[in-house]
């Protein structure tokens, strides 16, 4: 299996360089490219998976041994998320062929290959820097897809959302230096090793390099106080690129949990439980802001960006809270929202693209309102956490977990959904049923219908076997929290 | 040494900060410049401050520590390019908005949104 786990990094690497170079402007060739990329994408992701579940294993690169070298590690987590990654790259490229988005700028399908290859090497990375520097590569590849079809709103939420991410990259450097100062490595197993053994001298520089750590992933995650590149970046971005982005507040997530079990898990003397006294409160606050957004807001891409921004608070609450239970409920909704984001930011781009304008503020009719109504209405249902769908069941694991702070978790949960109800219904009805008959005819887009379609097939999917995915998940939970694993597949050598 | 490298990443952070905190495009990308010159010379600063001493082993009486230097140089390459990127996409902006202001206003959440791909470029 060895040489298989580089492989989701490799293979968007070089098709999108035979696609810039070989097939340049040849669309068709591109999005032929581009389906099978993704295609073999998933079937390398699931076998990974049953690879993972055997146990984590480490792959070095040029055979360089840890701590020295770079590894990339597969565990059940990275696993999972690379999983996830192609799942959903699947429906967004099948829905930029169908509704003609890639056909709109020069290189839709090369960056989204970037972009592929940025986040999958984030998953399965094993070394801090190296995390660094796969963030700048699907970074870098998002400013080229958020901007993609021009206009000059969207190149100027380009310039914020390129600023925005340039600070946090500046913080995530000062970080890993405080960390290399203070412990002489990067490898994320080898600080595991070295950490609880620091001098007491060094906590406090530690403490501040947790800090700033959480920082760069609360930016990336849209964590309130961090979350205002989000809505204007979502909204402005094209439909289908703002559903692939719906992946990448989760490496945000991914990245917490990572960094909250192994490196700075709460028994760590220098930082002890202050990564979820320092998470929880501000996840608290990101579900009211997101849901109070969802109400506010004044168009429907935006109200789906303040959506996607809800539901990483609830995501990020399960994750604060650091028990297995709580993790295996954060890594459900994270499955479940990212696909109900996608789904929504999809039916969000069908609408606006058959609509007379764009705001929330006046009734337009919609051309062809019926599947897409009905698409709403279901991904709306998702998102919000009502029953039957798998945001139903995410929700309730993650209040099952956090049981022993019913208080005030409990209320701001059930609160912000009935906000994000009342804000979706209102929507809903504006856009479907005040908007009256349309006078033009429905584009026919099969195509795309049928990829937006897929993510609620996926929704669907992950309700009806909600149990034995929870079992898996719970597992994986499991060997969150008993690193030892992991850190064996490393095959430290030196130091330790 | 260790006096003068600290003040000196203070100064830049503060100017990067203040500049970043511009209302227009242009300062602001200078701002992160100056961050990022800062960051660099922080990350290079990790590896401990030593003189006279070559990153080989042999070649002097101590040797100073590799690795930070490897990771200032791929930060360098990093920021450098995405500074670039900003610039263009700035440019961009200014040419179809007619002024450099950084913020987006209500106009700009409505605009743009709307037109699809066949709506044509």
């Amino acid at each position: 299996m060895s040489h298989w786990i580089i492989a989701p990094i490799v293979l968007p690497a070089l098709v999108a360089a035979i696609m810039v170079t070989a097939f340049r402007g040849q669309l068709a060739a591109q999005r032929l490219l581009s389906l099978a990329a993704i295609l073999g994408l998933n079937g390398i992701a699931w076998a990974l998976l049953a690879a993972a579940t055997q146990g984590p294993e480490a792959y070095f690169l040029g055979d360089w041994p840890a701590p020295f070298g770079i590894v990339l590690v597969l565990d059940r987590l990275s696993a999972l998320m690379v999983v996830l990654l192609a799942g959903l790259a699947l429906p967004v490229v099948l829905y930029a062929i169908g509704s003609g988005w890639d056909a709109k700028g020069a290189h839709f399908h090369p960056l989204l290959q970037f972009l592929l290859m940025g986040i999958g090497g984030a998953f399965l990375t094993g070394d801090a820097f190296n995390l660094f520097v796969f963030f700048e590569v699907l970074l870098i590849a998002s400013y080229g897809l958020m901007i993609h079809g021009g206009g000059g709103a969207r190149t100027r939420a380009g310039v914020q959302y390129i600023a925005f991410n340039l600070i946090g990259s500046s913080l995530f450097l000062l970080a890993l230096a405080l960390i290399y100062a203070v412990t002489g490595t990067l490898n994320m197993a080898d600080l595991a090793v070295k950490l609880p053994t620091l001098p007491e001298g060094d906590a406090a520089l530690l403490r501040t390099a947790a800090v700033l750590l959480i920082l760069v992933f609360a930016i990336k995650g849209a964590l309130v106080p961090l979350q205002f590149w989000l809505p204007g970046t979502y909204a402005n971005a094209p439909g289908v690129v703002a559903a692939m982005f719906a992946v990448m507040t989760k490496i945000g997530a991914y990245a917490t949990l990572r960094a909250g079990t192994l490196i700075f898990p709460a028994d760590l003397p220098a930082t002890g439980p202050l990564l979820s006294t320092l998470l929880q409160p501000a996840a608290l606050v990101t579900l009211a802001l997101g849901a109070a957004g969802v109400l506010g807001a004044r168009t429907l891409p935006r109200l789906v960006a303040f959506g996607a921004i809800a539901s990483m608070g609830t995501a990020f609450l399960a994750i604060s809270a650091f028990t297995p239970q709580a993790t295996t409920a954060a890594l459900y909704y994270i499955l479940h929202s990212t696909l109900a984001t996608a789904l929504m930011f999809l039916v969000a781009d069908l609408v606006t693209r058959r609509r007379a304008h764009a705001g929330l503020d006046a009734p337009a009719p919609v051309a062809g309102s019926g599947p897409l109504a009905a698409l709403f209405l279901v991904g709306a249902v998702a998102m919000v956490g009502m029953p039957p769908l798998s945001g139903f069941l995410g929700k309730l694991l993650v209040l099952d977990a956090l049981r022993g702070q019913a208080g005030l978790v409990w209320s701001v949960v059930l609160v912000s959904s009935f906000v994000m109800i009342l804000g979706f219904s209102r929507a809903g009805s504006l856009v479907f049923w005040k908007g009256g008959p349309s006078p033009s005819p429905a584009p026919h887009e099969p195509l795309a219908l049928a990829a937006a379609f897929a993510l609620l097939a996926g929704l669907v999917g992950l309700t009806v076997f909600a149990g034995p995915v929870t079992d898996w998940l719970a597992a994986t939970a499991e060997t969150l929290y008993a690193p030892q694993g992991y850190i064996a597949a490393n095959r430290l050598e030196g130091g330790a | 040494m260790e006096a003068l490298v600290a003040s000196a990443i203070g100064i830049l952070t503060a100017v990067g900060i203040y500049l970043t905190l511009r209302l227009r495009t242009f300062p602001v990308i200078l701002g992160l410049t100056f961050l990022s010159y800062a960051v660099n010379l922080f990350l290079f600063a990790s590896g401990r401050l030593a003189v006279n001493s070559a990153p080989i082993l042999g070649r002097s009486e101590t040797y100073s520590d590799p690795l930070p230097q490897a990771l200032v140089l791929t930060a360098i390459v990093i920021s450098f390019g995405m500074t670039a990127v900003m610039m263009m996409m700035a440019i961009g902006g200014h040419l179809q908005a007619g002024h450099d202001r950084i913020d987006l206003d209500a106009r700009d959440e409505t605009a743009g949104r709307g037109e699809g791909p066949e709506a044509g470029a």
